[in-house]
């Protein structure tokens, strides 16, 4: 039986309540009757044997490359980068898919005897991976064999020693990137790409870049010039690092690109109501969705967070296709939109979205409010192609207790930020022109980056432009159910429930208005015409 | 009636009477004494002052005067007046002689006693007026001030006078001379009065003095010192030994006060006199009238002076007196009872109604042989219920409240006039419930805003102590029934030529109490008692940012900050469960977290005795580590333990430091390794060292941090290396174990204080800062490592980014 499509529901007055995330906990809503409630299709069935895919890949690359093991020899210098935690969300239940392919390609280095491998987590300017983190996505037998001997290494875009500049593209950007992979023989990037962001040069001219690099395309100018950034085709940040990335090659670094999609069997069976469609829940939905809000109400908010953030999901591996970066990034989007893409009709004046209690980017820690506003403002308004789901000038609702309140090993930065920053303009072009370098150079970011688990300095800044499209658009933003002066701070609107929330959108979209839901999770793109 | 009143043969005019001569005023920066000196310069336009003044030791006695008389409000009027002339005028008027009413022969040198023997009239006003003074001080000024000024008059006349002309010495009394009685106390020379004990001055001189001494040697016994030991400890904890010991002295010294307080109030109390106050002046005009000789003299006796009627202006007031405490704790809701009689008499007298009448007895001249004694009181001739000054305060106080902290209307009590037995009991019960609570909550292990609130309590007990302190020193004059005969007074103002009865008017038949109470006495105890007379927050500079302003001002300065509790919340045990779990199997790893906190009481009771002892003897617990494998723990320590106990704030606040291009420095006894992530932040770190041999700690320490006043030390000679003193310096510390080192600083800021240290620094008004832990941050009950280790895994640093971190 092939999985169903996404689907687009009218609400009527039959239609049972509907379900949406709230933070570390859920919420039912009887939405206005004619609000549209868009469904992410069904998760696709999973490669039946994925680890044969994955040699089947290796060996049978697209585009313009060789087999991999082709391109292995004895005393070659080996780099294999990967993603880091905040992929695939999330966290999959072991084996991890990077595990599988890693194991693939160095099953492919041994038989070649290749002896100079080190593994290198694409960090970027994301804080560095545990260890328990780096061996559940390696597995215990590759963290083991590298870890000891310093071979498994995490990148660090503040050691000048460890970067190497390898010139300017034609918009004058600089591209610096990680030594070791741009002075090997061959670099082997292992990818998930969940989003249509992912993937592309983007894993490595994003990745393994540093500061200096980066900020050519993680900048409001950018976010502003892109419709949308989950678009390729029309994301000024992918073409810039799809500039970056033809420079690398002709630098002559050498990339054996692997991407692999999984399909969106997001949650373990225990949360089997957050996948299927209200009116379709079983008993045991119904009943399972009930004994878990009602426990989680009586939960405190930090075991609750230390709940979810256990959770493993199922992802199942989707597809897999290797070689030169281009062919495969086009053929990984053909399968991502196969499982993802929902077509849609038309704009409304409301969009409303329940957010989760993670984002990519506090994967074992809470949610901040920055991070609140990057994963609605950013990720889900910009999960379209063709235009967003809201009109212009209108109004986007989302519901999550957005605390105040930050990880201190995580997110020193964010607190600074959020504290003195955001309390001055919440203008991005006026908040990357004023702090955005003193923040980005401070040293004590820095040495939290560097030596803690800290994200970089610079990251908050990234998260608040990612929201810039968003805030370019919308006439205004509601967050229900959050801290008041949290929401406040970040220049939203408070609200109690959805029904003040939906009276406060009348003043700025009109009475009556349309409105359209995304059901989550997952997540997934929208088509919209 | 024993003595007729003084016959009104002549019209008296003043200003002929007193016209080129010199008069000698003691006591002139007091309050009587300022109003005599005002309104003799105002409306004796020829007479000459000189004006005997202590010299203390920070100022000379011409400079007292200058400051403490003339610059005083008293004589805006004058000053009005004479405009530029002022100062010429006091300077052809006023003449300052250095004395010492407390000292034989007044301390007079030779100058000094030729200018007072050019004096025609001496007015004595000097005394010890505080009703609770050690018996001793009181026993020099009051007992002993009047004959002494007495004896140096007569020695000084027989040196520069001709014979036979002495001096009128004018001395000022109380009318509570007449002790507790009850009826009418007539104008008569106490040694006349019936119904008064008078034991033998000269012993109870000696008795005075003996106490004094008896009390100094029992406060040094071992016992007692012990006991003011502990007491300074209890209030300063750990702070070091120095301030322990000058805190111990200065409880000492108090302690001595505090007996010859307790010995006055209860000689007197023996003797029939409701204080020491009224006990001693009484032995002083006994003395006085013993020891005077041929020298002629005239006694005046107030009862409660208050503020001026009229001169030099209505509600005139020097220094926060008797009435003045009591009607403001009423009006801040402190006191909820008071004792005394409602139809009793509260007897007050306006401070110029007093003024005029000295200067009357002065024109007047000695009335014969026998010292003249002239009462100046308004129970007899106008009293002043009890009951209506109660009900008039009440009223005026509901219709004009003061304001609380928070800008709400304080609503006054409603005295029911209860005995002052059972408000005593009520109020010492009180403390002592407060008492234990305060000693239960001081040891408790709490911080912050619930330390804050803790100390609070303190200020409770402070306020109940206070409040019995004044029904006990006041509460005798709210009961008094005696009745002052005033027929002399008055016979001398039926003297006064009309036009002086209207200048130097001192019949105490004007004063309409109604009026007096509302529109003179009330507002002006408002306005000298600086209380919020308005509603609402005040808005715009509080202290707070003000301080917090200096604190951060771009001018240089040097911070210092302890560790634990300060930046982190943290302590050395933690760091070292953790390092001594991260290599350990689960069920080791609770074992030894369960022995470290069974031995938790011990370990703190140690270091609260002594800090630099606790951490020599924890840190022996690290002997056999493998140091270098320490060394990489910590770096996963500074993640896992210390960054998530960090105060986000104390951060920050370093961080504002180093943006201002302050130095910083963090001094902790916390192990060099444990901190070494911490570096950046700080341009000095003062810290404990291991010693090592062999690859493994050997458990001794090789540098040890200074605690206590060593802190303090080394924190100043670390600012003068800057060229910075004192004013630069900001400290920032948790507990009284630092309270040298923030003594020491010109900008002490106390984090999360404890409960000691809170008390602390809202008695000093330091700044507090209450820095939580960062809301979202990972929390665990237990200080063991949760990252998990791989059997096989062996250099942590396989993980970090690049080859490795700085």
């Amino acid at each position: 039986m092939s999985p169903r499509p996404g689907f687009v529901l009218e609400v009527d007055r039959s239609t049972p309540p509907t379900m949406l995330w709230h933070g570390d906990g859920f919420r039912q809503e009887r939405f206005p009757v004619g609000t549209r409630v868009v469904y992410p299709p069904e998760p696709l069935p999973p490669l039946p044997d994925p680890d044969a895919a994955i040699r089947h890949a290796l060996e049978h690359p697209v585009g313009d490359s060789p087999p991999l093991s082709a391109l292995l020899r004895p005393g070659m210098r080996l780099t294999i980068a990967f993603d880091d935690v905040s992929l695939p969300l999330p966290p999959m239940r072991a084996p991890d898919t990077r595990q599988r392919v890693i194991t693939a390609v160095l099953d492919a280095a041994a038989a070649a005897g290749v002896d100079d491998v080190v593994l290198i987590a694409a960090l970027a300017l994301h804080r560095r991976m545990t260890d328990d983190e780096l061996r559940h996505a390696l597995g215990s037998r590759i963290f083991d064999a590298f870890a000891p001997h310093g071979l498994l290494l995490q990148h660090d875009a503040e050691d000048p020693d460890a970067m190497v500049h390898l010139g300017l593209t034609d918009q004058g950007e600089d591209v610096e990137i990680s030594r070791r992979a741009a002075e090997s023989d061959l670099l082997v990037y292992v990818n998930i790409t969940l989003v249509p962001m992912d993937g592309g040069h983007k894993s490595v001219a994003t990745g393994l870049a540093s500061y200096r690099s980066i900020r050519h395309h993680h900048n409001v100018r950018a976010m502003q010039h892109s419709r949308s950034f989950m678009d390729r085709h029309h994301s000024e940040l992918h073409s810039s690092n799809w500039r970056m990335g033809r420079l690398i090659a002709d630098a002559g670094v050498r990339i054996f690109q692997i991407e692999t999609t999984l399909n969106l069997d997001t949650f373990p069976s225990s949360f089997g109501f957050l996948q299927r469609r209200e009116w379709e829940w079983t008993l045991r939905d119904r009943a399972g969705f009930h004994a878990t809000r009602a426990a989680l109400e009586r939960t405190p908010p930090a075991l609750a967070r230390q709940i979810f953030h256990s959770i493993r999901s199922p992802h199942a591996l989707a597809s897999v296709q290797a070689g030169e970066v281009e062919a495969v990034h086009d053929l990984t989007l053909a399968n991502l939109y196969r499982q993802q893409l929902v077509h849609v009709e038309g704009q409304s004046d409301v969009l409303t979205m329940g957010l989760p209690y993670l984002s990519p980017y506090n994967v074992n820690s809470v949610m901040n409010p920055i991070l609140v506003s990057c994963l609605g403002l950013g990720y889900f308004f910009n999960m379209y192609r063709g235009k967003p789901l809201v009109r212009e000038g209108g109004v986007l609702i989302i519901s999550h207790p957005t605390p105040w309140a930050f990880d201190p090993v995580q997110h020193p930065s964010y607190i600074d930020f959020f504290e003195q920053v955001l309390s001055e303009t919440t203008d991005p072009l006026e908040i990357e022109a004023k702090y955005e370098e003193g923040f980005a150079t401070d040293p004590w970011y820095i040495h939290l980056y560097r030596t803690s688990h800290a994200y970089h300095g610079v990251h908050p800044f990234y998260m608040w432009y990612w929201g810039a499209h968003a805030l370019q658009h919308l006439g205004q933003v509601i967050i229900v159910g959050g801290d008041r002066a949290a929401v406040r701070r970040m220049g939203f609107k408070p609200a109690s429930t959805f029904a003040d929330a939906f009276e406060m959108a009348e003043d700025v979209v009109g009475r009556d208005p349309t409105i359209t839901h995304v059901h989550n999770p997952p997540i997934f793109m929208s088509e919209v015409t | 009636m024993l003595r007729p009143p003084v016959p009104a043969a002549h019209e008296l005019v003043i200003a002929d009477a007193l016209a080129g001569k010199r008069i000698a005023v003691t006591g002139a920066t007091g309050f009587v004494g300022t109003a005599l000196v005002e309104r003799l310069l105002r409306t004796v336009p020829e007479c000459q002052l000189v004006l005997l003044v202590r010299p203390t030791r920070r100022q000379g006695a011409a400079e007292r005067t200058a400051r403490e008389v003339i610059r005083n409000d008293c004589f805006d009027r004058l000053r009005a007046e004479l405009g530029d002339a002022f100062p010429s005028e006091i300077r052809r008027r006023v003449s300052t002689i250095a004395g010492d009413v407390a000292s034989d022969g007044l301390g007079l040198d030779e100058e000094g006693r030729a200018a007072l023997a050019s004096c025609d009239v001496v007015v004595h006003s000097a005394a010890t007026v505080s009703f609770d003074a050690p018996l001793d001080g009181a026993v020099e000024v009051n007992l002993l001030g009047p004959s002494r000024v007495a004896q140096t008059l007569l020695s000084v006349a027989s040196a520069h006078r001709p014979p036979g002309d002495l001096p009128h010495l004018v001395a000022v009394s109380t009318a509570y001379v007449n002790g507790g009685r009850r009826g009418e106390a007539g104008e008569e020379l106490v040694t006349d009065t019936p119904y008064l004990t008078l034991p033998d001055w000269p012993a109870e001189v000696a008795a005075a003095r003996r106490a004094r001494a008896d009390a100094d040697a029992e406060s040094r016994s071992p016992s007692r010192l012990a006991e003011l030991r502990a007491a300074a400890r209890a209030e300063l904890g750990a702070a070091g030994t120095a301030l322990l010991a000058e805190r111990t002295e200065r409880l000492r010294r108090d302690w001595v006060d505090d007996r010859l307080v307790e010995l006055g109030r209860a000689r007197a109390n023996a003797l029939g006199w409701p204080d020491a106050y009224a006990y001693t002046k009484s032995l002083g005009e006994v003395a006085l009238v013993q020891t005077r000789g041929p020298l002629p003299v005239s006694i005046v006796r107030p009862s409660i002076v208050e503020s001026a009627l009229a001169e030099p202006r209505p509600g005139w007031i020097r220094g926060f007196r008797m009435a003045e405490p009591v009607i403001i704790s009423y009006a801040r809701g402190m006191l909820r009872q008071f004792p005394g009689v409602a139809e009793g008499v509260i007897d007050v007298i306006p401070v110029d109604l007093v003024a005029a009448a000295i200067i009357a007895v002065a024109a007047n001249g000695p009335a014969g042989d026998s010292p003249a004694v002239y009462q100046v009181a308004s129970g007899l001739r106008n009293p002043l219920r009890y009951g209506t000054l109660v009900e008039l305060v009440e009223r005026w106080f509901t219709e004009r409240p003061l304001y609380d902290a928070k800008g709400q209307p304080i609503v006054v009590p409603t005295w029911s006039f209860p005995g002052r037995g059972k408000v005593q009991g009520e109020l010492r019960r009180a403390i002592r419930a407060l008492e234990a609570v305060e000693r239960v909550v001081r040891g408790l292990p709490v911080r912050g805003a619930l330390a804050e609130k803790v100390s609070s309590v303190e200020e409770r007990r402070a306020l109940a102590q206070r409040a019995l302190g004044y029904v006990e020193l006041y509460g005798s004059y709210a009961e008094s029934e005696a009745r002052f005969r005033i027929d002399r007074t008055l016979a001398l103002y039926e003297s006064l030529e009309e036009a002086d009865r209207k200048t130097f008017c001192f019949d105490p038949a004007v004063v309409d109490w109604t009026s007096y109470v509302n529109d003179v006495h009330l507002p002006s105890v408002v306005e000298h008692a600086r209380v919020r007379t308005s509603p609402g927050k005040r808005f715009g500079d509080d202290r707070e940012a003000r301080q917090r302003r200096a604190i951060l001002s771009p001018e240089p300065r040097c911070a210092v900050f302890d560790l634990e509790q300060t930046l982190i919340n943290s302590n050395v045990v933690e760091s070292y469960a953790w390092l001594a779990t991260r290599h350990l199997s689960p069920v080791r790893r609770a074992r030894l977290s369960l022995e470290l906190i069974a031995e938790g009481p011990h370990l703190l009771a140690v270091d609260r005795r002594d800090r630099g002892d606790f951490l020599r003897s924890f840190y022996r617990r690290y002997e056999g580590a493998p140091a270098d494998q320490v060394r990489r723990d910590c770096w996963e320590l500074f993640s896992d333990l210390i960054l998530t106990r960090a105060f986000p704030d104390a951060i920050q606040r370093v961080r504002q430091h180093r943006a201002l291009g302050h130095k910083t420095l963090l001094i902790t006894g916390a192990l060099d390794f444990v901190i070494a992530p911490l570096e950046p932040l700080f341009d000095e770190i003062v810290c404990a060292r291991l010693g090592e041999r062999e690859g493994r700690f050997t458990g001794e320490l090789v540098e040890t941090p200074p605690t206590g006043e060593a802190r303090a030390l080394l924190v100043e000679r670390w600012a003068a290396g800057f060229g910075l003193g004192p004013d630069a310096i900001v400290a920032y510390a948790d507990s009284t174990s630092d309270l040298p080192m923030l003594e020491a600083a010109g900008h002490p800021v106390a984090v999360n204080p404890e409960p000691k240290l809170a008390a602390i620094a809202r008695r000093r008004g330091w700044p507090v800062e209450l820095w939580k832990l960062s809301r979202g941050g990972p929390r665990r009950p237990l200080a063991v490592s949760t990252r998990r280790l791989g059997a096989r895994t062996v250099a942590p640093t396989a993980t970090s980014r690049g080859e490795g971190r700085r």
